[in-house]
């Protein structure tokens, strides 16, 4: 995975990073923390923490999202933070809705420049964002909002399986994935486990090897989200990391631990393990 | 009387109880979720829950944490892609009731999740639209579930993420929203619904014990209480005691009480 984010993503390249609660792709946002890429432009819907962790390390310059928050916990102090006070760095930002956001990835990857919908009417939204804007239906005569299309340059997603010939097999929430990796330049993605067939039914969610620019294998490169079938969703570090994330020393003291000075994601899992006591119960 | 439930147990319950049985429901997370469920578990057996990450029809055993909780997944009859969910089910009209919460909320049931102060310099930087948007603008009829004080409730947003009634009167229907907007506001204290012709929310039915200065004293806005205002049915001991269980199985499962922010 190291090679091919260092192959793959390079400074200044808008990335999506997409799993919708389920299959977020950690162990590879952390890969990209640790090799230090810069002025990233980040596309997610509900950056999570693993924007909040890209955001905080000095990643990103600027964030297309939908809802930014830590999931039945509360804020996301980094991202607060960066767009409150500019910390580490001024975070431009682009707000839109799920629907929205959802739209344009199908826009992307039908190598459309907009998408149309039926949203915004009546909001605040265009005022502040002059990229949202209106169409009228030459059919019709209806008024509807017209969005861009996201196509990032890479789109990174984690999946439960893949073949030997690189395709991907994911099930469950399913979000965006197959959408953002088909709107995107170059897709990575991470899979649990390499299986010799996928045994898939014909209509399962299945990317083809030859639709991908690299897969590899991650076992447990979701956590601390999760990966049906697999494990579940750490619940518990999602609340600790109200706490880690709370302060700008805290939440750099533990990049520096954790990301920073762990060689690989098993290296951080295992140290995860050892300090899970003193990560919860500071 | 004597307290044998919480505020936040009877605005819960109350909730619940406004979501018809067979009603296909979508979902947000937190208080919208815990009602929705409450009301699967009692009264609405057959209500179909539809949550943004793609469930249709998810009847989970615990509450779920985040809006994507695997138990979602397991237990409803399709799962689709989140593009999916928004455009054929919510987009495609067959939705009949959005579930939603506020960070903030005025006096015709706009809402505010994006900014406390200014857009480019904000105070508070709140989670921003999700599907609230699309929910509140295309569900056939929305309920809002909020907590009530004067943070929540405000004489003016800094920020409309989510529309309800605009300006009043008839400035939803002049902005082109298909769906029919908020039909109930319920809260802590009391249950809030909109006036027919202005469209501002007036209270329609009190908490058992609440007073309406205590309504008043919580509320951003002159609250104006509707002629025929009455007193809303304190708890039964089904939905407590459901309420309760749900609760419970939650906490053990999760390994952390569930917050409803």
């Amino acid at each position: 995975m190291a090679e091919a984010i260092a192959a793959h993503v390079r400074d200044g390249d808008s990335l999506a990073m997409e799993g919708f609660t389920h299959l977020i792709p950690f162990a590879a946002g952390h890969e990209i923390i640790r090799q230090g890429r810069r002025n990233l432009s980040l596309v997610r819907m509900t950056p999570d923490l693993i924007y909040d962790q890209l955001i905080g390390a000095g990643c990103a310059s600027r964030l297309t999202f939908s809802w930014g928050g830590n999931p039945g916990v509360g804020s996301l102090h980094r991202f607060r933070d960066a767009v409150e006070n500019s910390w580490p760095g001024p975070l431009e930002i682009e707000e839109r809705s799920h629907s929205d956001l959802a739209n344009a990835y199908v826009a992307g990857a039908a190598n459309l420049p907009f998408a149309v919908l039926r949203g915004y009417a009546g909001s605040d939204f265009p005022r502040v964002n002059d990229r949202i804007r209106n169409i009228t239906c030459p059919f019709t005569g209806e008024a509807l909002a017209a969005t861009p299309s996201v196509r990032p340059d890479v789109t990174i997603i984690h999946a439960q399986k893949a073949d030997g010939k690189g395709n991907v097999l994911l099930w469950g929430i399913l979000g965006v994935q197959k959408e953002a990796v088909l709107a995107a330049r170059r897709a990575i993605v991470t899979v649990e486990e390499r299986v010799s067939s996928l045994d898939a039914p014909p209509n399962a969610c299945v990317l083809p090897g030859w639709a991908l620019t690299a897969v590899c294998e991650v076992p447990r490169g979701a956590t601390p989200s999760y990966a049906h079938g697999y494990y579940s969703r750490d619940n518990v570090f999602y609340r600790a990391w109200d706490q880690i994330s709370r302060s700008r020393e805290r939440f750099s003291a533990w990049v520096d631990q954790h990301i920073l000075r762990t060689r690989d994601f098993p290296e951080y899992l295992k140290m995860q393990r050892d300090s899970a006591v003193q990560a919860v119960y500071p | 009387m004597s307290a044998a439930y919480s505020a936040e147990e009877m605005m819960t319950v109350a909730a619940a109880r406004m979501l018809r049985n067979g009603a296909v429901c979508f979902v947000g997370i937190g208080l919208p979720s815990t009602a929705a469920n409450l009301a699967r578990l009692t009264h609405a057996p057959d209500a179909v829950l539809v949550y943004e990450s793609g469930p249709i029809g998810a009847k989970p055993p615990v509450l779920p944490l985040s809006i994507g909780d695997g138990n979602l997944a397991e237990t409803a009859d399709t799962v689709v892609s989140t593009p999916e969910i928004f455009r054929y089910w919510l987009q495609g009209g067959r939705i009949d009731v959005g579930f939603l919460g506020a960070a903030q909320l005025d006096r015709f049931a706009n809402i505010n999740t994006t900014v406390v102060g200014p857009y480019n310099k904000p105070t508070v930087r709140l989670p921003g639209a999700g599907g609230a948007p699309e929910i509140s603008s295309l569900a056939k009829e929305v309920l809002i579930v909020v907590r009530h004080s004067r943070r929540t409730l405000v004489k003016k947003l800094d920020f409309i993420t989510s529309v309800g009634f605009l300006t009043g009167g008839d400035a939803r229907e002049k902005a082109g929203l298909p769906g029919r907007g908020p039909a109930a506001v319920i809260t802590d204290l009391c249950i809030l619904r909109p006036n027919p012709g202005s469209r501002e929310l007036e209270v329609a039915s009190i908490h058992p014990g609440v007073e309406r200065a205590t309504i008043a004293a919580n509320t951003g806005w002159e609250m104006r209480f509707g002629e025929d205002c009455g007193e809303t049915e304190a708890p039964r001991s089904t939905e407590l005691d459901t309420l309760r269980e749900l609760k419970a199985r939650t906490a053990a499962a999760h390994g952390v009480p569930v917050d409803e922010a």
